[in-house]
């Protein structure tokens, strides 16, 4: 379904994607982890266009991202992406944000869209604060929103960048819940967290990156499981964060 | 002190005053206003636009029109409208304009050169986080701008935006120099008329003094309004 092919990219001098090659199927559920400024991010925001790359192509269920000629809002529109700050649109409620994209986008009507919102908002457990602003509700009810907003164009796969970096650790809970039962009812996901018991858990790859280059690519049970037959970087990252 | 002032000169030229002075003045700051804030946002999105020459041009013209004193400006468009619109129609003869349709196409686009650069400042208040969550849902660039960006940096920029058309309101008494009379122009004649200079003036000052104050009392209370929870 996404197919990363040999994809760099530079800002100015400065090579942040090194030659990155991967390819995830339907169903998968890919963890991206790595140290700060690995280039997880970038290669994720990638996938839907959001960062260009120089070199390399990436294949989004056949429909090529680096393209000129491809209609990137449609292909957007397919692939649902969240925020590690959530971005919620704050001026509006929490049902507009849910409607904007499915009625400009998709050219749904106000009810289908609504209905649509308010379906996945209900699957986020949120169905009480349709009408609240999203200054109004807590960092964890903001991300199911933002997820909820990201269901609702009914993606072929999600992208989480992050998405319980910015909580209160109280409420990474809520979160992951949410994203192990759209990982149980099979939705395709690629997923930069820090979370390892979620990785652990859910995931069935990870990929470990480490300036800009993709390290390790393998399943979920060799990564974590046969930590010796990793390399260096990988061995070191692991002892480090399981050790809480 | 005021012993010899007669300050009746207001009383038996008050709907003078107001209802030709302060009209005209009224209707050309709100005219002024909207096309200035309407261009305004247009010049500021070229100014923002990662096509360069249109950058650079609307750079360009705001950064000229911005070095200029305001009663100048007046005097050129007053004399070059004519001919530009003779040369945008391919006329002839210079397309006649009278003096209210030249100041308002001059105070248009004077204003709207400032109020690019508050709405250039309120574009990118916004955080470009929202640009890629509009992006990633497959919003297009008018979409994105207008339905994420726009309503947060109007919201952010709503109080400079008035006080901006407080001063604006003050200027416009620069049209004397066309020979049109505004509120100004108004108790200036009546001032001369009747030799009454100094209770007219103090007059208008406490006109202008009321008003000004009572627009950025709103301006205050609209903050509180539109302000988004953050």
């Amino acid at each position: 379904m996404i197919q990363i092919n040999n994809v760099s990219k530079w800002y100015g001098d400065f090579q942040v994607l090194a030659d990155c090659s991967t390819s995830v199927k339907k169903g998968d559920v890919v963890v991206v982890c790595g140290p700060s400024g690995s280039g997880k991010s970038t290669l994720i925001k990638a996938i839907n266009g959001l960062e260009p790359f120089q070199q390399g192509d990436i294949m989004v269920d056949g429909i090529s991202v680096g393209d000129p000629k491809t209609n990137l809002s449609k292909l957007r529109s397919r692939v649902g992406m969240v925020f590690q700050n959530f971005e919620l649109f704050p001026h509006m409620t929490v049902t507009q944000n849910l409607t904007i994209a499915q009625i400009k986008v998709l050219g749904r009507s106000e009810a289908e869209a609504l209905e649509k919102g308010l379906k996945y908002l209900d699957r986020v457990g949120l169905i009480s604060q349709k009408d609240k602003f999203p200054g109004q509700l807590s960092g964890g009810q903001q991300q199911r929103v933002a997820i909820a907003r990201g269901l609702a164009m009914d993606p072929i796969c999600m992208l989480f960048d992050e998405p319980t970096s910015a909580l209160d650790p109280e409420m990474v809970g809520e979160v992951l819940d949410v994203m192990v039962k759209l990982a149980q009812e099979g939705m395709t996901m690629m997923c930069v967290t820090h979370e390892m018991g979620f990785a652990r858990k859910v995931s069935n790859r990870v990929i470990f990156m480490d300036e800009g280059r993709i390290v390790e690519d393998c399943a979920k049970e060799d990564f974590f499981g046969n930590p010796d037959a990793r390399s260096e970087r990988a061995k070191n990252f692991l002892s480090k964060i399981l050790a809480h | 002190m005021f012993a010899n002032f007669d300050f009746n000169v207001i009383e038996r030229s008050w709907r003078y005053l107001f209802f030709d002075g302060m009209a005209f003045t009224l209707k050309l700051t709100l005219l002024a206003m909207l096309g200035g804030i309407v261009v305004g946002t247009l010049l500021a999105m070229c100014r923002l636009s990662s096509f360069k020459p249109l950058a650079l041009v609307a750079g360009g013209y705001v950064n000229l029109v911005r070095s200029i004193p305001l009663v100048l400006v007046i005097f050129w468009f007053y004399f070059l409208v004519p001919y530009i619109g003779a040369w945008l129609i391919g006329a002839n003869e210079p397309v006649h304009v009278g003096a209210f349709s030249s100041s308002l196409i001059t105070f248009v686009m004077f204003e709207a050169c400032y109020y690019c650069e508050i709405m250039r400042a309120g574009i990118q208040s916004v955080s470009r986080g929202q640009v890629s969550a509009g992006h990633a849902l497959g919003l297009n660039y008018w979409q994105t701008m207008g339905h994420i960006v726009l309503p947060q940096a109007f919201r952010n920029m709503a109080p400079v935006l008035l006080t901006q058309t407080v001063v604006l309101f003050q200027d416009v008494s620069l049209v004397y120099v066309l020979s049109i009379t505004d509120f100004v122009g108004a108790a200036s004649k009546v001032a001369q008329r009747d030799g009454r200079l100094v209770e007219m003036y103090l007059f208008v000052a406490l006109v202008y003094f009321v008003l000004c104050y009572a627009l950025s009392s709103l301006v205050k209370r609209l903050e509180h309004r539109i302000a988004i929870i953050r």
